[in-house]
């Protein structure tokens, strides 16, 4: 699935945007950041405080329980400063 | 039918020229309200805003704003225009125009919708100044803005 980051996440991480293979075990959206963290020093940093990032699944948002079996695409990022 | 206009662009946008097709729609409509956020200055010390956005979302939530504003209120026409990219000091940011028949409905969904965009709309500030640039942060206020339009 395709894995997009944005503001502050997406400089923490060092990409934009990228395809991941999260295993089988790897059933809901907390669960898949659990799975990042463990990927490496940057995507610990961008993901160190989880409550200060939020997530969207195939563009729509959720929350840390939703399942991320049939999406997409999966996005994280801070809380919007749009308007 | 409503008339409904939707767009993110990096261009500056002249809100005058952007709203006169509302103001065009023949029919019952006795109410008209626009509304524009600029980028403010910040005391001299703003160089420039950078907006980054998640397209394709973007537009879907703005779109999602919308729909939630035309079952709430009767209205004949919704206009939002949503800037990307750099923003200097001075230029508009957003553009949020509503036409109905009262005045009412007019005054709440624009503000409905900007409360909306200031909360769940993908876009992300970037102040840049003398100093390398700060993610502007999510305010508070904005959440217990939008939050009184839950019931």
């Amino acid at each position: 699935m395709k894995a997009l980051y944005f503001a502050w996440v997406r400089e923490r991480v060092g990409v934009g945007e990228e395809e991941i293979a999260p295993p089988r075990e790897v059933k809901s959206v907390a669960d898949l950041v659990t799975w990042l963290k463990a990927r490496g020093e940057n995507y610990a940093a961008a993901f160190e405080n989880e409550k200060t990032v939020q997530v969207a699944l195939d563009r729509s948002h959720v929350k840390p329980d939703a399942l991320i079996a049939a999406a997409r695409e999966v996005a994280f990022f801070p809380p919007m400063t749009g308007g | 039918m409503p008339l409904t206009i939707l767009r993110v662009q990096k261009e500056p946008f002249d809100s005058a020229a952007e709203t006169a097709p509302l103001l065009a729609l023949r029919g019952d409509i006795g109410a008209f309200v626009s509304f524009t956020g600029l980028c403010r200055d910040e005391g001299g010390r703003l160089a420039a805003l950078e907006i980054e956005h998640y397209p394709g979302m973007a537009e879907e939530e703005i779109g999602r704003a919308i729909d939630e504003a035309y079952t709430r209120w009767p209205l004949e026409a919704v206009l939002v225009i949503h800037r990307c990219g750099l923003i200097r000091p001075g230029e508009p940011i957003v553009l949020v125009a509503t036409a109905s028949r009262h005045r009412a409905e007019a005054f709440a969904a624009a503000e409905f919708l900007m409360d909306y965009l200031k909360t769940r709309a993908p876009f992300w500030k970037k102040q840049h100044g003398q100093k390398a640039g700060d993610w502007v942060a999510a305010k508070p206020e904005d959440d217990a803005a939008a939050r009184k339009w839950s019931s």
